[in-house]
């Protein structure tokens, strides 16, 4: 009875998705101006509407929920982050984009509960800094998750988003097969990119023709030749001056796509990141040092790479810095002199962009992923609370739940014992 | 010659005292309710007077400095600061802990410590300067610590007070150095201070590690005991309570859990860093940690702790901010980076607040110190400017 009841009730209701309006709240869309009693209206999993209040038609049976003048920021995207200790290559050669961090992922690692309490909702999760490329990185949607696939946004093809991480500097260097020198590194590189350029060819040619048997399948290659055809972003780690000029080299030579991660002495070459349009993924630090590549990292970073009009996004770099302070950095980097606009851009749309996903999230926009945050107050000040975040609609950390607060501010039952990711090839 | 030296000694003037003035919208002096419209004069480095606008008057000719917000310097209770320098190279500029043995009590901070070391001019330009600072939590007994003002000359121009503590580490961030189960560790411990005991009821303590022991056990100076767990923290009130020592607790990361015997025992906390990370031992620790040692009665003060890769240097000043984001209030906060840290420390009679006497050692703030997007834009060390700018 009871079934032929909901089978009944469901033919007869129209198939709509659930709506709810976040409303009475002050909004930062990101992609236009701050609105001061703003209107969010979300359905399903996606943003229907966002306006000044009387702007937005509020559908007749949305659920309504007054924000009471709390702030309401978009999802924050964190292009550089190392949670849920996934890893990528091994020892045993400097180059493996064969490696998919994803498959080292544990999704039960409290780190993204941990970086939902800080308002992250997209998070590039990349191997580590020790190779010259230590494979693909996933870009993860925080969701709450039971295993790593959860984590997954797809594209055509059910391709799983990430990038493809590099590392020049100190990093990789070690002993042979590892390169021992700068110019040893670039040359290892130039080799491997080439030879995915012949296999590109190859595989091309054989299209073309059709004739004798396909040309053997190289899964590293063929990441490689995603980052060739820009599809796949180099997510490239570099600090100093001199090895940041390598990788914008590297990018003209194959015209691959770039992001530079951490930018530490960026300042230095600001013209040449400018003048070759590469997006900057930076790192905000509370002192310099701690490795030598570090030494002239400089709080300034954002402000002048912003002021030289190079798009400029934020990360943790998690366990370097804390997912949960992510708003923090930037606060600190308008500390050093950016914007305030530029550095909620930095951990929202900029990072989007850096990601390739820049139509699904990075701001509240109509048909964008319901990704949002609501906050207490102003984003950057210090007694701000992230209160609540919602990843595509469904609410993925909240203060004000006990079970979840634990995981905010700490304490027994928060922590875990399994050392975070600092650097390198086992250890620093 | 040195009769020329000699007459123009006698010819030249007395030089006028050195002064400075301090202009506050708001003025922490730490001894009573800020000071709205307040101003500090200072004369060869000490206070000569502090008070509203009104009631303090400025000699013409004095060099004022002004800010939305003044304090007293800002003290870091312990730290590794001048050991450990920017680059992180062993053997260069890493000298927080000597592997040559587990219980070394006589390695003094102030024969380490590097007073041009970069990250020293770099936390003063966060209005910090006195911190206690020396070897780190590695091995049993690392060491000991000194204060000493943040003015980079020399250890000994810039000293306060050394010792200031012996150190003592349990737990796992010593395990492995030396004993390697946490009831060796207990009973190593034990043996040095029977034997410091004795040695002080025959007088017969002789050599650099037994004159250290003897100032611990004789109550000079307390010990600094780094734990984390709250089984930990048990072990080190145990042994307090055996040998009657002064006792520091540092790191507490379940401090708040073992809040009644800390309480009984009167051991006070330097709090871990509240931005550091929460794994291993210190798995449990808490952003709301020194809120609730507030709450409990317990006396506590911040930390930069030792970091061992980056950022090498914890900035006391933004740790405390954390705290203030998770419920401290201001003043507590404000309490336990100034005088709250000096009294921990043995050295409010110099430093720690703003009244007329006292060292000359002043923040200067264009907004809420707390703010992360405020900055520090002064810094006074015995009434010398030693930073001006926008950090």
């Amino acid at each position: 009875m009871l079934f032929a009841l909901a089978a009944g009730l469901c033919l007869l209701a129209p198939q709509t998705e659930p709506v709810t309006v976040y409303e009475n709240a002050v909004i930062y869309p990101v992609s236009g101006p701050k609105i001061e009693r703003g209107v969010l209206v979300i359905r399903g999993n996606k943003i229907e509407s966002v306006g000044a209040a009387g702007s937005v038609t509020i559908p007749a049976d949305a659920k309504r929920v007054d924000l009471n003048g709390k702030v309401l920021i978009p999802g924050l995207v964190d292009t550089h982050s190392h949670v849920g200790g996934g890893d990528g290559a091994d020892e045993s050669s400097p180059i493996q984009p064969d490696a998919k961090v994803w498959e080292g992922i544990d999704v039960q690692n409290p780190d993204f509960i941990r970086a939902a309490a800080g308002g992250l909702t997209t998070i590039n999760i990349m191997p580590g800094s020790g190779h010259l490329m230590s494979g693909q990185t996933l870009y993860a949607k925080n969701r709450k998750a039971r295993t790593v696939e959860d984590l997954f946004i797809l594209g055509e093809n059910g391709w799983i988003y990430g990038g493809l991480k590099m590392a020049n500097g100190t990093n990789p260097i070690g002993t042979p097969p590892f390169p021992g020198t700068r110019s040893k590194s670039a040359a290892l590189i130039r080799q491997k990119f080439q030879e995915a350029k012949d296999y590109q060819k190859k595989w091309k040619d054989w299209e073309v023709k059709k004739e004798g048997e396909a040309p053997d399948r190289d899964p590293g290659l063929d990441a490689m030749v995603e980052a060739l055809e820009g599809k796949r972003i180099v997510q490239h780690h570099t600090h100093r001056a001199d090895d940041i000029l390598a990788v914008l080299r590297l990018k003209q030579e194959f015209g691959l796509k770039v992001v530079l991660q951490h930018v530490s002495e960026g300042i230095l070459v600001a013209d040449e990141i400018a003048k070759t349009n590469t997006p900057c993924s930076i790192i905000v630090l509370d002192a310099p040092g701690g490795k030598l590549e570090a030494v002239n990292y400089s709080s300034e970073t954002g402000r002048v790479l912003e002021r030289q009009g190079v798009n400029v996004a934020i990360h943790t770099d998690d366990g370097i810095t804390e997912s949960r302070l992510f708003l923090r950095s930037a606060a600190y980097a308008v500390r050093g002199g950016m914007t305030e606009s530029g550095a909620l851009r930095a951990l929202t749309l900029s990072g989007a962009e850096m990601l390739g996903l820049e139509k699904r999230v990075g701001s509240l926009e109509p048909g964008k992923d319901a990704d949002f945050v609501v906050l207490s107050g102003s984003p950057f000040a210090t007694r701000t609370r992230v209160l609540q975040t919602f990843v595509e609609g469904a609410l993925r950390f909240d203060f004000n739940d006990p079970k979840m607060r634990v995981y905010a501010v700490g304490g027994p039952g928060a922590g875990h014992a399994v050392e975070p990711y600092l650097c390198c090839k086992g250890g620093n | 010659m040195i009769t020329l030296f000699a007459a123009l000694a006698i010819l030249a003037p007395t030089p006028a005292a050195e002064t400075l003035a301090i202009r506050a919208e708001i003025l922490h002096t730490q001894e009573g309710a800020p000071i709205k419209n307040g101003v500090v004069l200072i004369e060869d480095g000490k206070i000569k007077a502090v008070g509203t606008a009104d009631q303090v008057t400025i000699p013409t000719g004095t060099r004022v400095l002004r800010a939305a917000v003044v304090t007293p310097g800002l003290i870091d209770a312990r730290s590794t600061l001048g050991l450990t320098g920017i680059y992180n190279q062993q053997g260069h500029d890493q000298d927080q802990q000597d592997n040559g043995g587990a219980v070394q009590p006589e390695l003094r901070a102030m024969d380490a410590y590097n007073p041009r070391e970069a990250l020293i001019s770099y936390v003063r330009s966060y209005g910090i300067t006195t911190v206690n600072t020396g070897h780190a939590a590695g091995s049993l007994m690392s060491g000991q610590t000194f204060v000493v003002k943040l003015h980079g000359r020399t250890p000994d121009a810039d000293l306060v007070k050394s010792p200031s503590f012996v150190l003592a580490t349990l737990g796992p961030g010593s395990l492995g150095r030396g004993p390697g189960t946490r009831a060796k560790q207990l009973s190593e411990l034990r043996d040095i201070f029977r034997g410091a005991q004795r040695a002080a009821k025959a007088g017969t303590a002789k050599g650099q590690k037994a004159d250290a022991l003897q100032l611990v056990i004789t109550k000079k100076i307390p010990l600094l005991v780094t734990a984390y767990t709250a089984q930990d923290i048990a072990s080190a009130l145990r042994l307090k309570k055996e040998f009657g020592f002064d006792m520091v607790l540092d790191g507490g990361a379940e401090a708040t859990t073992m809040a009644a015997e800390l309480k009984a025992a009167k051991v006070p906390v330097f709090i871990h860093p509240l931005m550091q990370r929460p794994y291993g031992e210190a798995q449990n620790v808490s952003y709301e940690t020194p809120a609730k040692l507030q709450k409990l009665g317990i006396s506590f003060a911040f930390t930069s702790g030792f970091e061992g890769y980056v950022p090498k240097v914890r900035v006391v000043l933004m740790e405390a901010a954390v705290a203030v984001a998770n419920g401290l209030s201001d003043a507590d906060a404000l309490n336990g980076l100034t005088l709250g840290a000096a009294k921990l420390l043995g050295i409010e009679k110099r430093t720690g607040s703003l009244a007329v006497g006292k060292d000359a050692d002043i923040a200067l703030f264009d907004g809420d110190p707390f703010e992360y997007t405020s900055h520090c834009t002064a810094t006074v060390i015995d009434g010398k400017v030693l930073w001006e700018g926008k950090r």
